[in-house]
């Protein structure tokens, strides 16, 4: 990014929105001094915070990242907060004291010595800002903090953020495309343009208006827009049929069972916990399935049961004709290589699922599989690159690729080898607008050509929009709890 | 997901880890130098009877050194068929050879693996990881930077195993889980690599972001004291060594490295 010009005064609360790539990110790490030095890229322009070099201004400023997992530090509660302030050499008396005002600005009340590891998402990413609120930063600079949690997680999150901006007077800024998120928060929007500079900068109102269209256009989440809701689509013969089936984090099925050991396997699979919840579900031809529930209910669990990647651990999970035609009933029998055409699952972590070191072999993997002929292959590929606008990036490495590519080229993967049911785990974690709507469009394509959709979701908007049925999880385990 | 949690039970726990590493540096070390029957016997007898003070549960002991009682057996018999004959030979079997030499060599090979493994789990699983770090850290003198890193590194260790089962299934998802097991093998061992490596960038700069690595020295939230009870621990360890050695000596069997 270049030329951008930007002053945020003091006590200022910011939003910065702009597309994907425009430099959201950028900006947050330069003002926090983590952007590298001289090795890392060239810098032009002058960059300061309180009149001083971010890198010299460490504790100045906070940064809080995406991702819950890595910004947990050290293994108890009180010590990753502290930690920060051992670095920037506070005394060792008054450590702990900030430590539990910072614990109580974000509203964490756990023993100083809890386990970080055991904590949610939402958990995580409050112990995260208490390390930086310990710091007294002047300026908090959140990076999508609440893009990888679910609702709830979003909410103490954002009220967590509120009271600590209310109780300091910090600086805020804050890069999300979800704006209702942050509306009442902030007091300027600033927005980037994807060829550098900015694009509108003014009052929360004035610039979400989007009278030139510009945000829609960009990927952001404008408040009040009508939620699409889809069209009937017809549904024909079952494909996958659920009865009081028991799920759990059973042994991961590496290659289909052989005939011997598949009890075994069965027996072992019993040893794991099943959920409590137990599951009768029908999918048709054409259908849409919706798992939704609050974290650790077991939807991916169930998804991936479902897709024939971990083993029932009770119950019936019976592959129709229409699904198995001639391999047998039970998914998690069949060789990894007859899921390819019947069942495609798209993980929620699309890094995972990448094993090419290019987008174009990424596509072609599962039809080589298949040992489809070659210009069979280059034509399909083809046409998926076409459609989910990939084209450009046909020889890029799927890991270079931004986050609303990697979950198009994940779920282009599964649709190569047109599988008759669709998984996706969490396919809306994360993304902008753009995605959302386009993976919205794509369902409703699949659903007209009678395949069926299964998505585990937070997502509200994302299940009506796609016309799914819902199946709620951990219901029964709240009221027993 | 977090590594097996420290024990927490007993005198061990609340020594200063580095006393710990001490102690069992200093019996391995010594019990190292000869391998024979009575300096192995003397220091397992004292550990024994040390063993009966350190109240740690019979069950967990059980189940943390199940390892050591394994594997000191399995290297003995070993030892016994295929150890350097001399002396009188029982048997004669192919390779397999049964003699007074290698009966004497596998007794003594048993004892010295439970008198230098004991010990070191014992006070290995009280060690919390994050109170070692300290240690070292304070009281060695050794970087912070290089300490703290690892620290935090250790905690990934969990992230890996989630990794790892997400890869197989997402291998079976993508229909290639029936290519040859070697290759899958490989290629998933290098996906898991490459995922690491994102990771710890992100941990990185998640520590950046709170001050790592800034120039200002830093401080301790935890103090990390070598009080006297740590220095008794490494007098205790010496005394076990000593008395170990010098019996042997006084019975002529001390060999130092077999010589």
């Amino acid at each position: 990014m270049r030329g951008l010009s930007l002053s945020i005064q003091p006590g200022e609360r910011v939003l910065l929105l702009g597309a994907s790539g425009a430099g959201k990110s950028t900006v947050l790490a330069g003002l926090a001094g983590v952007l590298g030095g001289d090795d890392d890229g060239e810098a032009t322009g002058s960059l300061t915070v309180g009149g001083r070099r971010p890198v010299d201004a460490r504790g100045a400023s906070g940064l809080l990242l995406q991702d819950p997992d890595s910004q947990v530090i050290l293994a108890r509660v009180g010590d990753d907060v502290a930690f920060a302030c051992e670095n920037l050499g506070v005394p060792r008396e008054q450590i702990w004291p900030r430590v539990l005002d910072a614990l109580d600005a974000v509203r964490l009340r756990v023993p100083l010595d809890h386990p970080t590891w055991q904590l949610s998402g939402g958990q995580k990413q409050r112990l995260a800002l208490a390390g930086l609120l310990a710091m007294r930063p002047g300026l908090l600079l959140l990076d999508e903090p609440t893009a990888n949690l679910d609702p709830e997680g979003v909410i103490e999150v954002r009220e967590a953020v509120a009271s600590a901006v209310a109780a300091t007077g910090a600086t805020l800024i804050v890069v999300e495309h979800r704006v209702s998120v942050w509306r009442g928060l902030v007091d300027r929007v600033i927005v980037l343009a994807a060829d550098g500079g900015v694009l509108a900068d003014g009052p929360p109102d004035a610039v979400l208006a989007d009278a030139s269209n510009e945000l829609r256009r960009a990927g952001v989440w404008l408040p009040d827009e009508p939620v699409p809701v889809a069209s009937e689509a017809a549904v024909g013969a079952p494909l996958l049929t659920a009865e009081a089936l028991a799920f759990g984090r059973g042994p991961a099925i590496a290659r289909r069972a052989k005939r011997g050991s598949r009890r075994a396997a069965r027996s072992q699979a019993q040893d794991a916990a099943a959920l409590p919840d137990r599951v009768d579900a029908r999918i048709h031809e054409g259908s849409a399935l919706a798992l939704v529930g609050r974290n650790g209910a077991g939807k991916s669990t169930l998804a991936l049961t479902l897709g024939g990647l971990l083993p029932p651990l009770g119950g019936v999970l019976r592959a129709e004709q229409a699904l198995a035609s001639d391999a047998a009933s039970e998914p998690s029998a069949w060789r990894s290589r007859d899921l390819l055409t019947r069942i495609g699952s798209v993980f929620q972590n699309p890094e995972h699922q990448f094993v090419a070191s290019t987008v174009r072999d990424e596509l072609a993997i599962g039809l080589r599989a298949m040992h489809e002929r070659d210009d069979t292959i280059s034509a399909r590929v083809d046409e998926l690159l076409d459609r989910l606008a990939l084209a450009p990036f046909a020889d890029a490495n799927p890991f270079t690729l931004s986050g609303g590519q990697k979950r198009r080229l994940s779920v282009a993967t599964a649709l190569a080898t047109r599988p008759t049911l669709l998984v996706l785990d969490e396919p809306t974690f994360g993304q902008d607008a753009n995605t959302w709507a386009g993976l919205v469009e794509m369902i409703a394509e699949l659903r007209a050509d009678g395949h069926a959709v299964v998505a585990a979701t937070h997502d509200d908007e994302f299940v009506t929009a796609i016309g799914a049925g819902r199946l709620l999880l951990g219901a029964s385990s709240e009221v027993a709890a | 997901m977090s590594i097996i949690a420290p024990v927490r039970q007993g005198p061990l726990a609340a020594l200063n880890p580095v006393a710990k590493l001490g102690a069992a540096l200093i019996v391995t070390v010594v019990l190292l130098l000869s391998i024979d029957i009575v300096s192995a016997a003397v220091a397992l007898g004292i550990e024994l009877v040390l063993l009966c003070f350190s109240r740690i549960p019979w069950r967990v002991l059980v189940v943390r050194t199940a390892p050591i009682w394994i594997a000191a057996p399995l290297a003995g018999i070993t030892t016994v068929l295929y150890g350097r004959t001399s002396g009188v030979v029982y048997v004669q079997w192919m390779f397999v050879e049964i003699s007074d030499g290698s009966i004497q060599l596998a007794v003594a090979t048993t004892l010295r693996i439970l008198a230098i493994g004991l010990p070191a789990v014992l006070l290995f699983i009280t060690i919390d990881p994050t109170d070692l770090a300290d240690g070292l850290a304070q009281v060695l003198r050794l970087p912070a930077r290089f300490v703290l890193g690892g620290l935090a590194g250790l905690r990934l260790v969990g992230l890996f195993a989630d990794d790892w089962r997400a890869l197989t299934l997402a291998r079976r998802a993508r229909g290639i889980s029936e290519s040859g097991a070697l290759r899958r093998m490989l290629g998933q061992a290098f996906a898991l690599f490459v995922l690491s490596i994102r990771r710890g960038t992100k941990l990185a700069t998640a520590m950046e972001a709170r001050g790592f690595g800034s120039s200002r020295t830093r401080t301790w939230a935890r103090q990390s004291v070598f009080r006297g009870r740590d220095w008794a621990t490494l007098v205790v360890a010496a005394t076990v060594a000593v008395t170990a050695a010098g019996a042997a000596i006084a019975a002529g069997t001390w060999h130092v490295f077999g010589a």
